[in-house]
């Protein structure tokens, strides 16, 4: 695989088409835990966390098992329309699973990504990067470290777009704000004008 | 088509299974054992989160209680009941302690306290400290942007008319109110004190009235009314009554404070705005 095809990857998750403000992926945390810089920086190390591994997982399940022609019985059938239940129940058990092992052999890691974790288990941004390394090539899906680097790439996207989203909400709650603007609604006019601004990315990429 | 659904049904089914198990697997494998005992005091903390201890939250508090032995009096907003349950649990002597409440030491509220500018900035008492001290012209008194009433995690605290009145029954004397305030005006005093001299300006008497006319001026008039030493005057010229000696709330009325100072905390809590046709008087 060529270089600039990891570069193409890389850039293209976290500018261009950017998991939440591109994609519209991933809004649920993007408003609920962005109040505070100091809670976003562990979501967004939790979501880079989790999509990574589960870029990894669910990859290895769709190349091996999913996108593969099985014969039974002398038929042979398909079986990758199913991915998106399988995904979804891969993610959920992985993060349940990842949980338990980080309250054991990590504690310091546990407490700072700990309560986030269950938040993560159905998070769209998760099963969407899933989704798109799956849909990719036709179809016919990413490679298995390809997909791995993408959802590594999603999640520092996803970070990139939650810190810049907090920072700006930190400053809005010092600044005076007409009273039927005040809270989620001005929230939602920012983070559209943050959308806009990444629109400008899109040129980076023909 | 019938073999693609089974092959469907069986490959999520079986997939499904084998994760249950593995689930089941870890958890009973990994299990972390939760210490019992940090459970049930955290579930007796009164579960505020307020961080007045000092810890983290209720729960590091319990297990700090706990695991560390310190002492469950360390929870500021436990009321003396649920302090007995505690203690009565980790078979520990109850210690007695006397309940405090958070007092604004200032009364100068927008009608009472003379304006030096009109304040356009940032709404919140700290940064108006730093861009010049707010609307007020006092340099010692309230600024009255309320940014203690958004610190307490109880809703202790009430702008009225601009100043900053605690109600000592919903106020648990966590001391969030204290740190934050720009001006150090509020102090923790016990809750059985029901009188004090509401101001806190260093100036010179005259300059305060100039600029406050609930100011105190040091006049002493309390000071001999009194008699007993149980007010005082503190070296910066502030007068204050000996918390540990409180003199009766009657004093109030009996000392004649010529600006109002000296007043009970209940007339300080329901300050009102003058009317302008008083203030002209």
């Amino acid at each position: 695989m060529p270089s600039n095809e990891w570069l193409l990857i890389t850039v293209g998750a976290i500018l261009v088409n950017n998991v939440v403000l591109s994609r519209i992926l991933g809004i649920c945390p993007f408003l609920g835990v962005s109040k505070k810089l100091e809670t976003a920086l562990g979501m967004s190390g939790a979501v880079t966390f989790v999509l990574t591994i589960s870029s990894f997982v669910t990859a290895l399940l769709y190349k091996l098992l999913l996108s593969a022609e099985i014969t039974i019985c002398g038929t042979t059938v398909n079986l990758s329309f199913t991915k998106f239940l399988v995904f979804i129940v891969v993610i959920a058990s992985l993060v349940q699973i990842i949980e338990i092992l980080l309250r054991k052999f990590s504690p310091s890691l546990y407490r700072a990504l700990g309560i986030y974790l269950p938040l993560i288990t159905t998070n769209c941004a998760v099963l969407g990067a899933a989704e798109l390394n799956a849909g990719a090539n036709n179809g016919l899906g990413r490679g298995i470290l390809e997909s791995t680097v993408f959802g590594f790439a999603t999640g520092l996207g996803f970070g990139l777009a939650l810190l810049l989203f907090a920072c700006l909400r930190e400053r809005l709650e010092l600044s005076m704000i007409p009273r039927p603007f005040r809270g989620t609604a001005i929230a939602l006019v920012t983070a559209g004008i943050l959308a806009m601004a990444f629109m400008g990315f899109g040129l980076l990429v023909k | 088509m019938s073999t693609t659904f089974l092959a469907a049904v069986c490959v999520v089914g079986i997939i499904g299974l084998i994760l249950g198990c593995l689930i089941a697997f870890t958890a009973k494998k990994f299990d972390v054992e939760a210490d019992p005992k940090v459970e049930k005091v955290r579930e007796l903390l009164p579960g505020a989160n307020c961080g007045g201890c000092g810890f983290a939250g209720c729960a590091d508090l319990a297990d700090a209680i706990v695991n560390r032995g310190i002492s469950p009096s360390r929870c500021t907003v436990i009321s003396a009941a649920a302090l007995k349950n505690l203690s009565a649990f980790l078979g520990v002597e109850a210690e007695e302690k006397e309940k405090m409440t958070a007092v604004v030491f200032c009364g100068g509220s927008l009608s009472r306290a003379a304006r030096k500018a009109q304040y356009n900035g940032i709404m919140d008492c700290r940064s108006a400290n730093v861009a010049g001290g707010g609307g007020k012209a006092c340099a010692y008194g309230c600024i009255g942007y309320g940014c203690c009433a958004r610190a307490c995690p109880f809703g202790a605290i009430e702008m009225r008319d601009g100043l900053a009145v605690v109600h000592p029954e919903v106020c648990r004397g966590c001391g969030k109110c204290v740190t934050v305030c720009p001006r150090n005006l509020i102090r923790l005093v016990p809750a059985s004190v029901k009188i004090h001299v509401y101001c806190s300006s260093a100036d010179k008497p005259a300059a305060r009235r100039k600029v406050c006319s609930a100011a105190c001026i040091s006049c002493g008039k309390c000071i001999r009314a009194d008699g007993q030493g149980r007010v005082e005057k503190q070296e910066n010229g502030t007068v204050r009554i000996n918390c540990e000696n409180p003199p009766d709330i009657s004093l109030a009325e009996t000392a004649g404070c010529p600006t109002g100072a000296l007043q009970t905390e209940e007339t300080h809590r329901a300050i009102q705005p003058i009317s302008p046709k008083e203030t002209q008087k």
